[in-house]
């Protein structure tokens, strides 16, 4: 057992189903817990909060034991130092905003870590909302007094069950910068449950992938996304790359950043406020890539991309064809129809232009 | 209205309040524990706390009065530390009442606690909150109606009864001639006038509480998630 690790070996049986899952989890960043709905995600977040007793196995949390079935330990949900914030964010009624925010200060674990209901409401945006009555929130503003909530309980892990899935697109692009900020500031290692890889691929740093109650593999977020044969358990992703650069410089006239993609200079829509120097996450979709064997001339796209072909699958029962290219120091993947690639001939091994019509940027840091 | 009358509308609203208030006691745990557990025993508990809904007040009183006669085990107790017996006495009348109006102040509370459901709980747990904390600070303040709706019924309840009262209080002015066996009395002896002034008393009072509740209940905030 090591003091910065979440060491799980938990079996939950239910009715037609059982969770079964060993695995030791650093307690740094963002893990994902990924799976289609089902998997047993939430139940083992669940049984890591101690609302669901599992029927043998050993929760520690660092230095502190938490479920050992052997030893007859089972501390209870209040004595575990673990901040859970639910799917509906489960606010209290009958208390204002400010009330709900003070409700875990009175409370608080003795920890002192470091911050304090100032820089929660400042990080969140709060102010404007304490004297609201819960009820008068939207769905976003609920799950930002949520958060704000579970951070003030001081816990040591965060866990996040599905805190997007009840919201809608706009409000989800209303929250996500919270989240991804909060990691930066306050650095709370975290398990974040979803069944959605896009949100995945925005938050995670490392990925946990459960199917039928076990875990199917693990890895960072961006081997995970790449990886075309779990496809079947990403669902209907929209199939792409998370790469990492770094910013170069914004121009302001053509509204345009520059980013060093690992060796290869890329030009995508004005992020002026993140600035030059630090490291983004951006994403790349198969479908915005387009190949070809050798530089077209007169063509719209300014990123043309020069590398290898490096694996080729034809989706079945369909006309497409997936393909990994590697650049200079990355690797990103085109959707083709199956015509273009007989047309071209393309094999792996082929030296190809990559044309990226669109990036988006994911997040910053 | 006679002294004697108002001494046994006096003695009724104490009886209706003390039994409220030991019912709150004595029924809040127990229907917090009908509404949480999943045990075998479960069915069992909430049919004999429904049992005097379906019994006749005499079976209830005939058994209570054997129960609670000095010469058994536990009407003997009380007559050992209090000195005096439980039948045709203020005290009997309390225990009494407690047992008829149980299922009026469980009920309400147990489908109150059911509503509130386990994920405030669960959250308050998350933010450090013990059980009895989270009991108090969370599913308390979420089940207001269901406590007001509970003491009404409980406390109204308590004044309307009165085959219980009969079989095991009697008819003692000043400890057991509550409002119910006063105007029984009243119409046996054909006093009709005196029966008339309790009778429409008690239909006016009912009424009252009643719209009070109701008033109440509608005003109250609607607890939705």
């Amino acid at each position: 057992m090591s003091a910065d690790e979440l060491s799980l070996r938990v079996e939950v049986r239910h009715p037609g189903f059982t969770l079964s899952v060993s695995e030791a989890l650093p307690l740094d960043g963002v893990t994902a817990l990924f799976g289609p709905s089902g998997s047993g995600k939430s139940t083992l977040l669940r049984a890591i909060a101690g609302f669901e007793r599992p029927a043998s196995g050993r929760i520690a949390c660092g230095e502190s034991l938490w479920f050992d079935d052997q030893q007859r330990v089972d501390v209870p949900a209040h004595r575990r130092a673990v901040g859970y914030m639910f799917q509906d964010g489960r606010l209290f009624t009958h208390l204002d905003v400010a009330g709900n925010l003070r409700y875990p200060q009175r409370r608080r674990r003795d920890r002192q870590s470091g911050w304090d209901r100032d820089a929660v409401v400042a990080a969140l945006d709060l102010e404007p909302l304490l004297e609201r009555r819960v009820a008068s929130l939207s769905g976003g503003e609920r799950q930002r007094v949520a958060l704000g909530r579970t951070l003030l309980s001081r816990p040591r892990l965060l866990l996040l069950d599905e805190p997007l899935a009840a919201l809608d697109r706009n409000r989800k692009a209303e929250i996500l910068p919270y989240l991804a900020r909060l990691q930066r500031q306050f650095r709370l290692p975290t398990l974040f449950v979803s069944h959605d890889v896009d949100e995945v691929a925005q938050l995670a740093d490392n990925v946990l992938v459960l199917a039928g109650g076990r875990v199917q593999t693990r890895g960072t977020t961006a081997a995970i996304v790449e990886r075309l044969d779990l496809q079947p358990i990403t669902g209907r992703f929209e199939a792409g790359v998370l790469v990492e650069g770094v910013v170069l410089d914004h121009d302001a006239r053509l509204h345009l950043t520059h980013v060093d993609l690992a060796g290869d200079r890329l030009s995508m829509p004005l992020i002026a406020h993140v600035p030059p120097g630090e490291r983004i996450r951006i994403r790349i979709r198969a479908r915005d890539v387009s190949l070809a064997t050798e530089v077209p001339r007169a063509i719209s796209i300014r990123n043309i991309l020069p590398g290898t072909l490096e694996a080729l699958v034809t989706e079945p029962e369909t006309g497409f064809a997936e393909a990994l290219i590697g650049l200079r120091g990355t690797r990103i993947r085109a959707r083709l129809t199956i015509a273009a690639v007989e047309d071209l001939a393309l094999a792996p091994g082929a030296q190809v232009f990559a044309l990226v019509k669109s990036v988006s940027f994911e997040t910053g840091g | 209205m006679s002294a004697s009358d108002l001494t046994a509308v006096a003695l009724t609203a104490s009886l209706a309040s003390i039994t409220t208030l030991l019912l709150l006691l004595v029924g809040t745990p127990l229907a917090w524990w009908l509404s949480r557990t999943g045990s075998a025993l479960k069915p069992a508990l909430e049919a004999v706390t429904a049992l005097p809904l379906v019994l006749p007040p005499t079976v209830l009183g005939f058994y209570l009065l054997i129960l609670l006669s000095p010469s058994a085990p536990l009407g003997g107790l009380w007559v050992r530390l209090t000195g005096e017996a439980l039948t045709f006495s203020f005290s009997g009348l309390v225990v009494a009442s407690v047992l008829y109006s149980l299922p009026f102040m469980v009920q309400p509370l147990q489908s109150a606690f059911e509503s509130v459901g386990r994920a405030p709980v669960e959250a308050a747990a998350s933010l450090g909150a013990g059980p009895l904390d989270a009991f108090f600070s969370v599913v308390v303040p979420l089940s207001g109606r269901g406590f007001l709706t509970a003491a009404v019924l409980t406390f109204a309840h308590t004044i309307g009864e009165f085959g219980v009262v009969l079989m095991v209080g009697g008819n003692i002015p000043g400890s057991t001639r509550v409002v119910s066996i006063a105007i029984f009395e009243h119409v046996e002896t054909l006093d009709y006038a005196a029966a008339h002034a309790l009778s429409a008393g008690m239909v006016v009072f009912s009424f009252v509480v009643l719209t009070v509740v109701y008033t109440i209940n509608r005003r109250l905030p609607v607890h939705v998630g």
